[in-house]
Protein backbone atom coordinates (compact mmCIF):
# COMPACT_ATOMS: atom_id res chain seq x y z
CA UNK A 1 0.00 0.00 0.00
CA UNK A 2 2.62 2.20 1.07
CA UNK A 3 4.60 1.47 -2.20
CA UNK A 4 1.73 2.12 -4.39
CA UNK A 5 1.08 5.56 -2.84
CA UNK A 6 4.53 6.29 -3.71
CA UNK A 7 4.54 5.42 -7.10
CA UNK A 8 1.04 7.62 -7.41
CA UNK A 9 3.01 10.35 -5.93
CA UNK A 10 6.20 10.10 -8.42
CA UNK A 11 3.82 9.71 -11.33
CA UNK A 12 1.74 13.10 -10.38
CA UNK A 13 5.37 14.28 -9.67
CA UNK A 14 6.62 13.69 -12.98
CA UNK A 15 3.27 14.91 -15.07
CA UNK A 16 3.89 17.70 -13.12
CA UNK A 17 6.92 18.77 -14.09
CA UNK A 18 6.73 18.45 -17.59
CA UNK A 19 3.88 20.09 -17.74
CA UNK A 20 5.89 23.26 -15.66
CA UNK A 21 9.09 22.53 -18.22
CA UNK A 22 6.82 22.62 -21.18
CA UNK A 23 5.52 25.74 -20.10
CA UNK A 24 9.22 27.32 -18.86
CA UNK A 25 10.97 26.08 -21.92
CA UNK A 26 9.21 29.29 -24.06
CA UNK A 27 9.28 31.52 -21.35
CA UNK A 28 13.13 30.88 -21.05
CA UNK A 29 13.65 31.01 -24.70
CA UNK A 30 12.23 34.29 -25.13
CA UNK A 31 14.25 35.73 -21.95
CA UNK A 32 17.40 34.62 -23.03
CA UNK A 33 16.53 36.36 -26.46
CA UNK A 34 15.49 39.23 -25.34
CA UNK A 35 18.60 39.57 -22.86
CA UNK A 36 20.99 39.10 -26.33
CA UNK A 37 18.97 42.02 -27.61
CA UNK A 38 19.20 44.18 -25.19
CA UNK A 39 23.00 43.66 -24.80
CA UNK A 40 23.22 44.67 -28.61
CA UNK A 41 21.20 47.78 -28.11
CA UNK A 42 23.36 49.05 -25.35
CA UNK A 43 26.10 48.72 -27.58
CA UNK A 44 24.81 50.41 -30.48
CA UNK A 45 23.83 52.97 -28.00
CA UNK A 46 26.87 53.68 -26.47
CA UNK A 47 28.01 53.95 -30.31
CA UNK A 48 25.17 56.55 -31.18
CA UNK A 49 23.93 54.67 -34.09
CA UNK A 50 20.82 53.24 -33.27
CA UNK A 51 17.77 52.55 -35.71
CA UNK A 52 14.37 53.34 -34.88
CA UNK A 53 13.42 50.11 -36.07
CA UNK A 54 15.68 48.15 -33.26
CA UNK A 55 13.29 50.34 -30.89
CA UNK A 56 10.00 48.92 -32.62
CA UNK A 57 10.95 45.19 -32.67
CA UNK A 58 12.09 45.08 -28.93
CA UNK A 59 8.72 46.60 -28.25
CA UNK A 60 6.86 43.98 -30.27
CA UNK A 61 8.75 41.52 -28.40
CA UNK A 62 8.09 42.54 -25.23
CA UNK A 63 4.02 42.97 -26.42
CA UNK A 64 3.98 39.14 -27.96
CA UNK A 65 5.57 37.97 -24.35
CA UNK A 66 3.41 39.86 -22.26
CA UNK A 67 0.39 38.26 -23.98
CA UNK A 68 2.00 34.60 -23.46
CA UNK A 69 2.71 34.12 -27.41
CA UNK A 70 6.57 33.62 -26.54
CA UNK A 71 7.28 32.12 -30.00
CA UNK A 72 6.56 35.80 -31.63
CA UNK A 73 8.01 37.36 -28.91
CA UNK A 74 10.88 35.16 -29.27
CA UNK A 75 10.84 35.69 -33.22
CA UNK A 76 10.87 39.71 -32.45
CA UNK A 77 13.37 40.32 -30.02
CA UNK A 78 16.09 38.16 -32.37
CA UNK A 79 15.11 40.36 -35.16
CA UNK A 80 15.46 43.39 -32.75
CA UNK A 81 18.99 41.66 -32.39
CA UNK A 82 19.88 41.57 -35.53
CA UNK A 83 19.02 45.20 -36.04
CA UNK A 84 21.37 46.38 -33.41
CA UNK A 85 23.81 44.01 -34.91
CA UNK A 86 22.93 45.86 -38.21
CA UNK A 87 23.80 49.21 -36.91
CA UNK A 88 26.82 48.65 -35.02
CA UNK A 89 28.32 46.93 -38.07
CA UNK A 90 27.77 50.10 -39.76
CA UNK A 91 28.93 52.48 -37.41
CA UNK A 92 32.31 50.14 -36.97
CA UNK A 93 32.19 50.54 -41.18
CA UNK A 94 31.88 54.13 -41.29
CA UNK A 95 34.44 55.11 -39.66
CA UNK A 96 36.53 53.94 -42.36
CA UNK A 97 34.34 54.50 -44.54
CA UNK A 98 33.59 58.15 -44.45
CA UNK A 99 36.52 59.76 -46.10
CA UNK A 100 35.88 58.20 -49.52
CA UNK A 101 32.99 60.07 -49.93
CA UNK A 102 34.23 63.87 -49.05
CA UNK A 103 34.45 66.18 -51.77
CA UNK A 104 38.25 66.65 -52.97
CA UNK B 1 72.97 47.43 -41.26
CA UNK B 2 72.69 51.15 -40.38
CA UNK B 3 71.95 52.11 -44.28
CA UNK B 4 69.08 48.98 -43.78
CA UNK B 5 67.90 50.35 -41.04
CA UNK B 6 67.53 54.03 -42.84
CA UNK B 7 66.67 52.42 -45.72
CA UNK B 8 63.13 50.60 -43.72
CA UNK B 9 62.71 54.14 -42.11
CA UNK B 10 62.77 55.98 -45.58
CA UNK B 11 59.83 53.33 -46.79
CA UNK B 12 57.52 53.71 -43.35
CA UNK B 13 57.69 57.59 -43.51
CA UNK B 14 57.01 57.78 -47.03
CA UNK B 15 54.11 55.23 -46.53
CA UNK B 16 52.85 57.05 -43.67
CA UNK B 17 52.53 60.37 -46.02
CA UNK B 18 49.73 59.87 -47.72
CA UNK B 19 47.85 58.68 -44.05
CA UNK B 20 49.13 62.02 -42.39
CA UNK B 21 47.86 63.99 -45.13
CA UNK B 22 44.42 62.27 -45.68
CA UNK B 23 43.78 62.92 -41.91
CA UNK B 24 45.36 66.45 -41.98
CA UNK B 25 42.55 69.09 -41.12
CA UNK B 26 42.35 72.05 -44.04
CA UNK B 27 39.33 73.80 -43.84
CA UNK B 28 40.47 75.86 -46.18
CA UNK B 29 41.07 73.43 -48.79
CA UNK B 30 37.38 71.89 -48.08
CA UNK B 31 36.20 75.29 -48.76
CA UNK B 32 37.33 75.28 -51.83
CA UNK B 33 36.72 71.57 -53.18
CA UNK B 34 32.92 71.96 -51.56
CA UNK B 35 32.54 75.58 -53.74
CA UNK B 36 34.07 73.82 -57.18
CA UNK B 37 32.07 70.87 -56.66
CA UNK B 38 28.56 72.53 -56.41
CA UNK B 39 29.30 75.74 -58.73
CA UNK B 40 30.98 73.05 -61.26
CA UNK B 41 27.67 70.69 -61.07
CA UNK B 42 25.18 73.32 -61.56
CA UNK B 43 26.62 76.28 -63.93
CA UNK B 44 23.85 77.62 -64.26
CA UNK B 45 22.67 78.80 -60.41
CA UNK B 46 24.37 82.02 -59.63
CA UNK B 47 26.14 81.51 -56.34
CA UNK B 48 24.16 83.71 -54.50
CA UNK B 49 20.94 81.21 -54.70
CA UNK B 50 22.23 78.18 -53.37
CA UNK B 51 21.00 79.62 -50.43
CA UNK B 52 17.64 79.27 -51.42
CA UNK B 53 17.45 75.39 -51.60
CA UNK B 54 15.46 73.57 -53.61
CA UNK B 55 14.27 76.95 -55.35
CA UNK B 56 17.53 76.82 -56.76
CA UNK B 57 17.53 73.72 -58.64
CA UNK B 58 13.79 73.94 -59.67
CA UNK B 59 12.11 76.51 -61.46
CA UNK B 60 8.50 75.31 -60.77
CA UNK B 61 9.49 75.51 -57.56
CA UNK B 62 11.27 78.78 -57.99
CA UNK B 63 8.09 80.61 -59.31
CA UNK B 64 5.76 79.11 -56.77
CA UNK B 65 8.04 80.48 -54.13
CA UNK B 66 8.65 83.46 -55.32
CA UNK B 67 4.60 83.72 -55.70
CA UNK B 68 4.62 82.59 -51.66
CA UNK B 69 7.04 84.89 -50.40
CA UNK B 70 4.86 88.23 -51.28
CA UNK B 71 2.84 86.95 -48.03
CA UNK B 72 5.33 84.51 -46.33
CA UNK B 73 4.12 82.09 -44.33
CA UNK B 74 6.94 82.55 -41.49
CA UNK B 75 5.24 86.07 -41.22
CA UNK B 76 4.05 85.40 -37.73
CA UNK B 77 7.06 84.01 -36.29
CA UNK B 78 8.86 86.88 -37.31
CA UNK B 79 6.14 89.10 -35.30
CA UNK B 80 6.59 86.55 -32.18
CA UNK B 81 10.10 86.53 -32.44
CA UNK B 82 10.44 90.39 -32.64
CA UNK B 83 8.19 90.45 -28.85
CA UNK B 84 10.20 87.77 -27.64
CA UNK B 85 13.02 89.86 -28.19
CA UNK B 86 12.21 93.17 -27.27
CA UNK B 87 10.27 91.69 -24.32
CA UNK B 88 12.62 92.21 -21.14
CA UNK B 89 13.80 89.36 -18.93
CA UNK B 90 11.96 89.23 -15.07
CA UNK B 91 15.51 91.02 -14.01
CA UNK B 92 14.96 93.53 -16.45
CA UNK B 93 17.90 92.96 -18.94
CA UNK B 94 17.12 91.27 -22.42
CA UNK B 95 18.76 89.42 -25.08
CA UNK B 96 20.57 92.82 -26.34
CA UNK B 97 22.42 92.68 -23.51
CA UNK B 98 23.96 89.15 -24.54
CA UNK B 99 24.88 90.00 -28.13
CA UNK B 100 27.09 92.15 -30.31
CA UNK B 101 25.16 95.03 -31.58
CA UNK B 102 22.00 94.11 -29.74
CA UNK B 103 21.39 90.80 -31.28
CA UNK B 104 20.29 92.79 -34.43
CA UNK B 105 22.09 91.43 -37.84
CA UNK B 106 24.24 88.79 -36.02
CA UNK B 107 23.10 85.56 -37.33
CA UNK B 108 26.22 84.94 -40.03
CA UNK B 109 28.64 85.07 -37.03
CA UNK B 110 27.10 81.70 -35.70
CA UNK B 111 27.59 79.17 -34.68
CA UNK B 112 31.24 80.30 -33.50
CA UNK B 113 34.00 78.42 -31.52
CA UNK B 114 33.91 78.91 -27.51
CA UNK B 115 37.31 79.03 -26.50
CA UNK B 116 36.54 78.65 -22.63
CA UNK B 117 34.24 75.98 -22.78
CA UNK B 118 36.24 73.92 -26.40
CA UNK B 119 32.64 73.61 -27.76
CA UNK B 120 31.06 74.51 -31.02
CA UNK B 121 28.06 77.01 -30.12
CA UNK B 122 25.17 77.75 -32.07
CA UNK B 123 22.64 80.54 -32.28
CA UNK B 124 20.08 78.40 -30.39
CA UNK B 125 22.56 77.54 -27.80
CA UNK B 126 23.73 80.82 -27.08
CA UNK B 127 20.15 81.89 -27.15
CA UNK B 128 19.70 79.45 -23.88
CA UNK B 129 22.60 80.19 -22.30
CA UNK B 130 21.74 84.05 -22.26
CA UNK B 131 18.32 83.32 -20.92
CA UNK B 132 19.78 80.62 -18.13
CA UNK B 133 22.79 83.69 -17.46
CA UNK B 134 19.79 85.90 -16.41
CA UNK B 135 17.36 83.49 -14.66
CA UNK B 136 15.06 82.02 -17.02
CA UNK B 137 14.37 78.76 -18.19
CA UNK B 138 15.78 77.36 -21.44
CA UNK B 139 13.91 77.40 -24.97
CA UNK B 140 13.03 74.10 -25.93
CA UNK B 141 15.54 73.61 -29.38
CA UNK B 142 12.72 71.58 -30.87
CA UNK B 143 9.55 74.15 -30.31
CA UNK B 144 8.12 77.32 -31.89
CA UNK B 145 9.49 80.08 -29.29
CA UNK B 146 13.27 78.69 -30.17
CA UNK B 147 12.04 79.03 -34.08
CA UNK B 148 10.07 82.15 -33.39
CA UNK B 149 13.59 84.43 -31.87
CA UNK B 150 15.96 82.85 -34.39
CA UNK B 151 13.72 83.34 -37.31
CA UNK B 152 13.70 87.10 -35.94
CA UNK B 153 17.58 87.21 -35.57
CA UNK B 154 18.21 85.75 -39.12
CA UNK B 155 15.46 88.27 -41.08
CA UNK B 156 17.44 91.15 -39.07
CA UNK B 157 20.39 89.27 -41.06
CA UNK B 158 19.16 88.92 -44.72
CA UNK B 159 22.14 89.50 -47.25
CA UNK B 160 24.85 89.54 -44.74
CA UNK B 161 27.65 86.82 -45.74
CA UNK B 162 27.71 84.34 -43.59
CA UNK B 163 31.11 84.79 -41.36
CA UNK B 164 32.40 81.79 -39.57
CA UNK B 165 35.71 81.89 -37.90
CA UNK B 166 37.77 78.31 -37.27
CA UNK B 167 40.49 79.47 -34.87
CA UNK B 168 43.58 77.93 -34.75
CA UNK B 169 42.87 75.94 -31.88
CA UNK B 170 42.97 72.25 -32.24
CA UNK B 171 39.78 71.73 -30.57
CA UNK B 172 38.28 73.83 -32.94
CA UNK B 173 40.05 71.85 -36.18
CA UNK B 174 38.70 68.92 -34.37
CA UNK B 175 35.32 69.73 -34.08
CA UNK B 176 35.10 71.00 -37.54
CA UNK B 177 36.58 67.55 -38.79
CA UNK B 178 34.18 65.77 -36.72
CA UNK B 179 31.23 67.71 -38.23
CA UNK B 180 32.59 66.95 -41.23
CA UNK B 181 33.20 63.12 -40.58
CA UNK B 182 29.03 63.41 -39.12
CA UNK B 183 27.95 64.91 -41.98
CA UNK B 184 29.43 61.93 -44.68
CA UNK B 185 28.68 59.23 -42.36
CA UNK B 186 25.55 57.45 -43.15
CA UNK B 187 23.56 56.33 -40.55
CA UNK B 188 20.14 54.93 -40.00
CA UNK B 189 18.31 51.63 -41.51
CA UNK B 190 18.35 53.24 -44.57
CA UNK B 191 22.08 53.58 -45.11
CA UNK B 192 22.08 57.22 -45.91
CA UNK B 193 24.48 60.35 -44.81
CA UNK B 194 23.98 63.51 -45.14
CA UNK B 195 26.08 64.13 -48.16
CA UNK B 196 23.74 61.24 -49.87
CA UNK B 197 20.86 63.34 -50.21
CA UNK B 198 22.77 66.86 -50.33
CA UNK B 199 25.55 66.46 -51.63
CA UNK B 200 25.17 63.13 -54.22
CA UNK B 201 21.33 64.11 -54.85
CA UNK B 202 20.48 67.97 -54.95
CA UNK B 203 18.22 68.68 -57.62
CA UNK B 204 17.15 65.39 -57.83
CA UNK B 205 13.41 64.42 -56.46
CA UNK B 206 13.05 62.41 -53.13
CA UNK B 207 9.30 61.68 -53.60
CA UNK B 208 7.89 64.48 -54.49
CA UNK B 209 10.49 67.04 -53.07
CA UNK B 210 13.75 68.73 -54.80
CA UNK B 211 16.46 67.75 -52.46
CA UNK B 212 18.24 71.16 -51.96
CA UNK B 213 21.96 71.40 -52.12
CA UNK B 214 24.34 71.17 -49.27
CA UNK B 215 26.18 74.43 -50.23
CA UNK B 216 24.24 77.13 -48.53
CA UNK B 217 21.39 74.62 -46.59
CA UNK B 218 22.01 76.33 -43.35
CA UNK B 219 21.61 79.74 -44.61
CA UNK B 220 18.46 79.63 -44.94
CA UNK B 221 17.55 78.36 -41.06
CA UNK B 222 15.11 78.34 -39.57
CA UNK B 223 12.35 77.65 -41.98
CA UNK B 224 8.58 77.28 -42.04
CA UNK B 225 8.00 74.30 -43.86
CA UNK B 226 4.28 73.19 -45.13
CA UNK B 227 5.07 69.83 -44.45
CA UNK B 228 5.29 70.77 -40.76
CA UNK B 229 2.47 73.06 -41.16
CA UNK B 230 4.93 75.08 -38.99
CA UNK B 231 8.31 76.52 -38.28
CA UNK B 232 11.31 74.36 -37.66
CA UNK B 233 14.42 75.03 -35.57
CA UNK B 234 18.00 73.86 -37.04
CA UNK B 235 17.32 70.88 -34.04
CA UNK B 236 14.27 70.06 -35.75
CA UNK B 237 15.44 70.15 -39.48
CA UNK B 238 18.33 67.68 -38.52
CA UNK B 239 16.67 65.61 -35.94
CA UNK B 240 14.43 64.90 -38.35
CA UNK B 241 16.65 64.05 -41.49
CA UNK B 242 18.12 61.10 -38.93
CA UNK B 243 14.84 59.83 -38.34
CA UNK B 244 13.75 59.98 -41.53
CA UNK B 245 16.16 57.63 -42.45
CA UNK B 246 15.45 55.14 -39.67
CA UNK B 247 18.13 56.63 -37.40
CA UNK B 248 17.66 57.42 -33.36
CA UNK B 249 18.31 61.20 -33.45
CA UNK B 250 20.74 62.47 -30.93
CA UNK B 251 19.25 64.76 -27.95
CA UNK B 252 19.08 68.33 -30.01
CA UNK B 253 21.84 70.21 -29.97
CA UNK B 254 23.87 67.48 -29.18
CA UNK B 255 27.37 68.31 -29.99
CA UNK B 256 27.33 65.69 -32.92
CA UNK B 257 24.99 68.29 -34.15
CA UNK B 258 26.47 71.23 -33.69
CA UNK B 259 29.62 70.02 -35.06
CA UNK B 260 27.68 69.40 -38.59
CA UNK B 261 26.37 72.86 -38.31
CA UNK B 262 29.77 74.55 -37.81
CA UNK B 263 31.21 72.56 -40.92
CA UNK B 264 28.35 73.14 -43.11
CA UNK B 265 28.22 77.09 -41.93
CA UNK B 266 32.00 77.38 -42.82
CA UNK B 267 31.58 75.78 -46.55
CA UNK B 268 28.80 78.48 -46.66
CA UNK B 269 30.75 81.49 -46.10
CA UNK B 270 30.54 84.51 -48.03
CA UNK B 271 26.92 83.17 -49.12
CA UNK B 272 24.19 85.22 -48.26
CA UNK B 273 21.88 84.87 -44.92
CA UNK B 274 18.26 84.11 -46.48
CA UNK B 275 16.15 82.39 -43.41
CA UNK B 276 13.78 82.56 -42.34
CA UNK B 277 13.30 80.29 -45.31
CA UNK B 278 9.98 78.82 -46.40
CA UNK B 279 10.02 75.22 -47.63
CA UNK B 280 7.26 72.89 -49.27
Amino acid sequence: MHTRALIRFAIALSVASFVTAAWAAPADDYNAAIAKAEAAIKRAHALKNEWTTTAAALKAAKAAADAGKFDDAVAHAQQAEALANGSIAQAKEQEKLWPEAVIR
Amino acid sequence: MLRKVLLALTIVAGAAQPLLADNAVDPQADFKAFRKYFTERFPKVPLNQFVNGPYSMDEGLRKQWQAKEEFPPYDFALDKGKEMSSTPFKNGKSYADCFPNKGIGVRQMYPQFDEKSGEVITLDVAINQCRQANGEVPLDYLKDDMAALTAYMAFTSRGKPMDIKIPNDPRALAAYKKGEENFYTRRGQFNMSCASCHVQNPGNHIRTEVLAPALGLMNALPIYRSEWGGMGTTSRRLTTCNSQIRGVPLPAEAEEYRDVEYFLSYMANGLPISGPGARP
